[in-house]
């Protein structure tokens, strides 16, 4: 489903601040695969997202996304196989546009707009269904100001609208990290269940271990541009937060990891 | 003053208000502060002069302006978003540019609109008297450009220009090429800079070069006073507050212009200088009401 080969990436190529954010990465997700990411801070877990988004382009490698190469594709392109959540709730929805206006956009994603009404009277019903899943109550705000919800609430409008046309792959950029302990959960479950509805291929960047652990069916770990572990299956079930610990602290000392103690334990 | 200069001025604030509903569309919708419209607004008066003087119909000409401003609109648009060119400059440029352009097509300085037909001419016919023939139009077209923007913006496509002002990220990612949309938005924007042009040149019997010249300023302030007055709660309230705001500001320089304290009088040359202080008072109305309030 998404096939990246030796994907580089440097920001300020060439001066004194020159980063190297991606080194090489090469890494083939099946259809349906949801993969949890980790890292410290400055690994390349965002990069790596905004590269298969097209945010930028990369130096070299190449990214496939269902069978289309799309490596030189302009991101707005690229938004009709690929859903994104960012970080801060307030990127991911229209602060002065009404609950359905921002539902209406999103039910267009990937396909051209022209001059018929943008909320239509069949879509409302549709919205409104889709708002009910989502167990918030939204649905009977349909016509509010999406300025007026909570971050938590916004955040669960923009997975909605990031999946209302089932999108190829779904990126989620700590789409829960600035949400509190309560309503990150709730978000982390919305999350799960819309995943698991459309089956989605999913790449979810989150610093809490054992959400990374718990959810999805592979977890990679970033280090300094590169895959460092990369777990599915009984590997990853058998997983503990410790373990992970461990292996950040030995790539913090640039040591070789002990994986196999790790795989073997 | 007068009751004929109180009609002249709401019969301004009327046409030049179609110039304000398009200011508001690049300075607040699009946030794209954009001075091209003092290049666009004689671009369609030039337009539309050297078209009726060709012969053309009054209403036609007022076609083809709309369409020279939206290119003009396009050009900076462009300059900005595919030459990477900061939109004020961008604007600048083309504002410059269109000196040139407005005089090579009335192949000089102004043109002068005596005994030819113009778009009052049908009205005047129906049975309106000629002193309210530019009311009358100013307000069905000033009527018909708010409808018309307001049905815009509530299509697919007008709703996606709304969004781009407010998250370019978010529409991006939702599979649309904001530079496209930017380049629309200025283009509409000019459009009816450059129609509100064509309407004043008709009016006044004669299209200038140098007519231009602070309609930026007059845009803000129709805007600013319209948004302090009457409020922007919702899209429709919006625009249609730009038109009024352009009403009230010609009112109040008339007003101005009328004033006589003992020996003193302003000029039509303090023009500039009550808009700017207008524009101030109109900014910091609502704190002060605020500050009010809280006592
Ligand atoms: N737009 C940019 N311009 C310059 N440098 C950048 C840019 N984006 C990222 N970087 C650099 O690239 C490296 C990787 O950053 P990235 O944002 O991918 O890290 P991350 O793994 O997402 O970290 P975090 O957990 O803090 O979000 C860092 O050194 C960062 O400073
Ligand atoms: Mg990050």
């Amino acid at each position: 489903m998404i096939g990246l080969e030796g994907l580089v990436k440097y920001f300020h190529r060439g001066s004194v601040n020159e980063v190297l954010a991606l080194a090489g990465i090469d890494l083939q997700l099946a259809a349906g695969d949801f993969v949890t990411v980790i890292g410290s801070n400055g690994a390349g877990k965002s990069t790596l997202l905004n590269a298969i988004a097209g945010t930028f382009p990369v130096d070299s490698g190449r990214i496939v996304v269902a069978g289309e190469e799309i490596t030189n594709w302009p991101e707005h392109r690229r938004a009709r196989l690929i859903g994104r959540v960012f970080q801060n709730p307030l990127l991911g929805s229209c602060p002065s546009a009404t609950i359905e206006q921002n539902l209406a956009l999103a039910a267009l994603r990937g396909q051209t707009r022209g001059l018929a009404k943008g909320v239509k009277g069949r879509d409302r019903q549709r919205f409104g269904n889709e708002l009910a899943r989502l167990g918030l109550g939204l649905e009977k705000r349909l016509g509010d100001k999406v300025g007026l919800l909570s971050g938590g609430q916004r955040q669960a409008l923009t997975m909605l609208m990031a999946t209302l046309v089932r999108p190829e792959v779904l990126l989620l950029d700590e789409h829960i990290a600035a949400l509190d302990p309560k309503t990150s959960t709730q978000i982390l479950a919305i999350t799960a269940e819309i995943v698991a509805d459309g089956r989605l291929t999913t790449l979810m960047i989150t610093h809490n271990m054992q959400h990374a652990i718990s959810y999805g069916n592979r977890l990679l770990m970033l280090h300094q541009g590169k895959v460092l572990l990369d777990l599915s299956g009984p590997e990853k079930e058998r997983l503990t937060v410790q373990d992970l610990i461990e292996q950040f602290h030995h790539a913090a000392r640039g040591e070789e990891l002990a994986l196999d103690s790790l795989l073997l334990a | 003053m007068t009751f004929y200069a109180a009609v002249g001025a709401v019969e301004q604030g009327l046409v030049y208000g179609i110039m304000a509903i398009g200011v508001y569309l690049t300075f607040r919708i699009l946030d794209f502060p954009d001075l091209t419209v003092d290049g666009s607004l004689p671009l369609g008066a030039a337009i539309s002069a050297v078209a009726i003087t060709a012969g053309l119909n009054p209403y036609l000409s007022l076609l083809l302006a709309l369409l020279g401003g939206v290119l003009a609109g396009m050009v900076t648009a462009i300059l900005n978003t595919r030459f990477k060119i900061l939109h004020l400059l961008a604007s600048i440029l083309t504002m410059i540019a269109l000196y040139s352009v407005n005089i090579r097509i009335m192949a000089g300085p102004n043109i002068a609109l005596l005994g030819v037909a113009t778009v009052f001419d049908p009205v005047v016919r129906l049975g309106v008297p000629p002193h309210y023939a530019g009311l009358a139009v100013f307000a069905l077209f000033a009527g018909l450009v708010l409808a018309g923007i307001v049905w815009f913006l509530g299509t697919e496509l007008g709703q996606v220009v709304l969004a781009t002002g407010d998250n370019p990220q978010m529409v991006r990612s939702l599979g649309v090429d904001t530079r496209t949309i930017v380049v629309l938005g200025v283009g509409l924007s000019n459009g009816l800079v450059a129609l509100s042009g064509a309407l004043v040149a008709q009016n006044q019997g004669a299209a200038d070069v140098g007519m231009g010249i602070g309609t930026i300023i007059a845009g803000l302030a129709s805007v600013i006073i319209g948004e302090t007055l009457f409020g922007c709660r919702t899209m429709a309230r919006a625009f249609l507050a730009a038109l009024l705001g352009s009403i009230v500001y010609r009112l109040a320089i008339a007003f101005a212009l009328s004033l006589e304290i003992g020996a003193f009088r302003f000029n039509p040359s303090d023009l500039n200088l009550i808009t700017a202080l207008l524009v101030v008072a109109a900014l910091i109305a609502p704190n002060l009401k605020r500050r009010l309030m809280e006592r």
